[in-house]
């Protein structure tokens, strides 16, 4: 098997596999939000990047390459992970003590890996529309920061419920439904597109606090750790591009 | 008026439902209908096999398409340093009276909407404007007066004085490329002599390399195209939208014919039998003359089946016209909006010369270098390598505008200091000169015996020259804007980096920014360098960075508490004026 350097250590790798999903096989965690084995891979909120032979490259979108030399654990990328994560808290209204999310939010668990102490930024406090109306989801976009999983998680399924509208700042999610609400669309609370979001952007009503604080997720394990044991077993389950 | 299911029903009828058709149709309905309400994006979701949120989502990334309808006059002044220092600002304000509507708002019987749009092209006959697409260079008082009249009283365009409506060409300076004179069908004949290798052998000998300043060998990309397998296509980035150009407006306009022969070049070489010219929205007005031209040369056998008789060579050529969006010149962005998508850029590798359009092997070139190498065919090798320098082989055509008393388009050998640029065009003593528009280098006296070439100030070809009142910091501000207006939102450092760098800029223009404010507005340009999915996040943080550099007593003068002292050239009342005007 071929094989890269990551740090210091030699990763194998299957021909076509990207740098991101040679890591995850051996066992070493790269910081993600916006990639999920399951899915193509995306590239957008850049918590990946690393540096491969002194050039900084998205790890899940980087098809790995024999005697490549990939640097992700510096504190220079560190750094850079969380003005990256930071940027996400304070374009959006993420306001951890409030959110039913909490504990179980990728972005928040992201915050404490990367020793995220203050939001450096100043807030946006963007005014972005709650969608409400489906009896079984609910989708808060203060919270959504746009990796997209929804939008690839339900055109798998043939869906096709989300879509991104509108540009730069002005970015949004938008729902395929004559009306343009939730409620009027096709999404089913038993849908992988209504349980894929990493952050509080959409969650399944009536479920908030079935697990109580300090027994969720990240409660129990760090964002490391966990994206390790839960994403591992599903790689090579992503299919190629599909067509939007 | 029809309503807008039925307009958009006639658009689909006329145009097709193919996926380079989406734009088009979207264009034809915002035109007769001044937005796209959801009752047409349904019609057209169906009619192209997409949903509606995804229709939703194209309209909502481009700037000249809309849900909420615009004034049936919709007016969008051109939003660009060089505009604001010919009083666009004033022409707005005077426009925006007149008519009783606030910039940015549809007046309320629906009647007119003004908006500002970011550089259209014509800074060396600015200000300018466009109404309902089309384009008014020359803008004064007077005819700002006049226009408010016409639109009272509800004149048809058409009934305008079509003077208003001309757009000069601006050659300034003409050179080996805009001299010789265009023979139809020569290139190619010749090229059929040559064959695909004798064609390729001949570009490589000439060093042509991509004229979008980027300065990819031009050889080495129809190589890597010819030798992937597959269906293959040839398109042209005629998306000129880096503010302060607009030399391909003359190229489209006065070396049609060399274009298409390029393209057609390209074709050969690759085998391609399909290509696509896109247009930027803000060129419109140029897309009949294209049309036409396209299908004079069908007629002439110089496209479509059977070119020159020679069985087998069949290339034809679509012109796709944009929508307002500045990213589309990113050359994945282009592909994606060419296929009727949003003009988000794609993940790189793989690179378009083996995955482009439909995921097909694609040469994607800029107007300027398909009309080089279709030159080079032409006249030789060695008559392209006489001029330039070792690295950087031809004539670079260069629009010049701002602080100078000749601004236009000027055609010089590669390797020619700035210095002597500045002479050429008049420009006095500036304070300073952006090479390459705001994705380029801003550049301090001290730099003036820098040079024009891929190896020292690469160049797409915009030079803004600012004269010496001018401040460096509320020139940065714009740009600070226009990148956080443009970026497509698609990657984190770009979407959010270039909001908070504008709301920096915004603080320390309005003087209450701070030594830690500068502290990091550096820091967001290295993040933004390092981690952007794209050259538009690459650079966009290039005009603060660059003018911090080199003109950091103007951003200290700006601080909070900071004294107001007066600069050197700079006085105090001008300095407040401008603090006023961009906070």
């Amino acid at each position: 098997m071929p094989e890269f350097l990551l740090d210091g250590r030699s990763v194998p790798f299957e021909p076509g596999q990207t740098v991101m999903e040679a890591a995850i096989a051996a066992g070493i965690y790269i910081p993600h939000l916006c990639w999920h084995p399951a899915f193509e891979p995306h590239g957008s909120c850049k918590l990946c990047t690393v540096d491969i032979d002194g050039r900084p490259a998205s790890a899940c979108t980087r098809p790995a390459e024999a005697g490549m030399q990939v640097t992700s654990g510096s504190e220079a990328l560190r750094r850079l992970r969380l003005r990256l994560t930071q940027m996400l808290f304070v374009e959006g209204n993420h306001f951890c003590p409030s959110c039913e999310k909490s504990g179980d939010c990728e972005l928040q668990a992201m915050g404490y890996y990367l020793g995220m102490t203050d939001n450096h930024y100043p807030h946006f406090y963007p005014r972005r529309e709650l969608d409400a109306s489906h009896p079984d989801i609910l989708l808060d976009r203060d919270r959504c920061i746009f990796c997209e999983l929804c939008v690839r998680a339900s055109r798998k399924e043939g869906k096709s419920v989300f879509a991104l509208a509108g540009r730069g700042p002005q970015t949004r999610l938008v729902i395929n439904s004559p009306s343009g609400r939730l409620g009027d669309s096709e999404l089913d609370a038993g849908d992988e597109a209504a349980g894929i979001c990493p952050v509080g952007a959409i969650v399944r009503r009536n479920t908030a606090y079935r697990v109580p604080i300090g027994q969720r997720r990240y409660d129990l394990a760090g964002i490391d750790e966990e994206s390790l044991a839960r994403e591992r077993p599903l790689l090579g389950r992503a299919d190629g591009p599909t067509e939007d | 008026m029809p309503d807008a299911t039925e307009i958009a029903r006639d658009a689909i009828a006329r145009h097709g439902t193919a996926p380079v058709q989406l734009l088009a149709v979207l264009h034809e309905i915002q035109r007769r209908y001044h937005g796209i309400p959801r009752a047409a994006m349904e019609v057209v979701a169906r009619a192209f096999g997409r949903s509606v949120a995804e229709v939703e989502g194209v309209i909502g990334f481009y700037s000249f398409l809309h849900e909420r309808p615009h004034g049936e006059y919709a007016i969008s002044f051109s939003d660009c340093p060089v505009d604001r220092f010919l009083g666009q600002d004033e022409l707005i304000e005077r426009l925006c009276r007149q008519l009783g509507v606030a910039p940015g708002q549809v007046r309320d019987d629906g009647r007119v909407s003004v908006e500002t749009t970011s550089c259209t092209g014509l800074c060396d006959q600015g200000p300018a404007l466009l109404v309902n697409g089309r384009a008014i260079p020359a803008l004064d008082p007077g005819r700002i007066d006049t226009i408010a009249g016409l639109i009272e009283q509800r004149r048809p365009l058409e009934q305008w004085p079509g003077a208003w409506f001309r757009v000069e060409h601006g050659i300034r300076h003409p050179g080996p490329l805009l001299e010789a004179p265009e023979q139809p069908g020569k290139a190619l004949e010749l090229a059929l002599e040559l064959g695909p290798a004798g064609v390729l052998e001949r570009i490589e000998r000439s060093g042509l390399r991509g004229r979008g300043g980027a300065g990819y060998p031009t050889a080495l990309k129809w190589r890597y195209c010819r030798e992937a397998p597959g269906e293959h296509h040839v398109v042209c980035n005629a998306d000129e939208g880096e503010p302060g150009t607009f030399k391909d407006r003359e190229l489209l306009r006065l070396r049609t014919g060399d274009l298409v022969e390029g393209m057609t070049l390209a074709a050969f070489v690759t085998g391609a039998r399909e290509g696509f010219l896109y247009l930027r929205a803000e060129y419109g007005f140029l897309a009949a003359e294209l049309e036409q031209h396209i299908a004079e040369r069908r007629s002439a056998g110089l496209l479509g089946h059977t070119i020159l008789g020679r069985e087998g060579f069949d290339f034809d050529l679509h012109l796709v016209t944009g929508a307002g969006a500045y990213v589309c010149g990113e050359e994945s962005a282009l592909l994606n909006s060419i296929e009727g998508r949003r003009g988000t850029p794609r993940n790189r590798p793989p690179y378009p010369v083996t995955a482009g359009l439909w995921g097909r092997p694609t040469v994607v070139n800029n107007v300027e270098s398909y009309i080089a190498a279709c030159r080079i065919v032409l006249q030789g090798a060695e008559w392209f390598t006489r001029h330039g320098t070792e690295r950087s082989r031809g004539t670079k055509l260069l629009s010049i505008s701002g602080d100078c008393a000749r601004p236009g388009i000027y055609e010089l050998p590669f390797g020619t200091p700035v210095g002597e640029v500045l002479e050429l065009c008049d420009a006095g003593e500036p304070v300073g000169v952006q090479v390459g528009g705001p994705s380029g280098t801003f550049i301090a006296p001290p730099e003036f015996a820098r040079r024009i070439a891929y190896e020292d100030l690469s160049t797409g070809g915009a030079f803004m020259v600012f004269g010496p009142d001018r401040d460096p910091v509320a020139i940065a501000a714009q740009f600070s804007h226009f990148f956080a207006h443009e970026s497509c939102g698609f990657c984190t450092p770009c979407r959010v980096g270039t909001a908070l760098q504008q709301r920096l800029m915004e603080r320390i223009c309005g003087g209450r920014g701070t030594v830690a404010d500068l502290q990091e507005l550096e820091q967001l340009a290295g993040l933004m360098r390092q981690a952007s999915h794209c050259g538009l996040g690459h650079t966009a943080a290039n005009p603060v960075s660059d003018t911090l550099a080199r003109y950091p007593e103007y951003y200290q003068a700006r601080l909070q508490g900071a004294a107001l002292q007066p600069q050197p050239g700079r006085p105090p009342a001008d300095s407040r004026k401008e603090v006023a005007r961009d906070a």
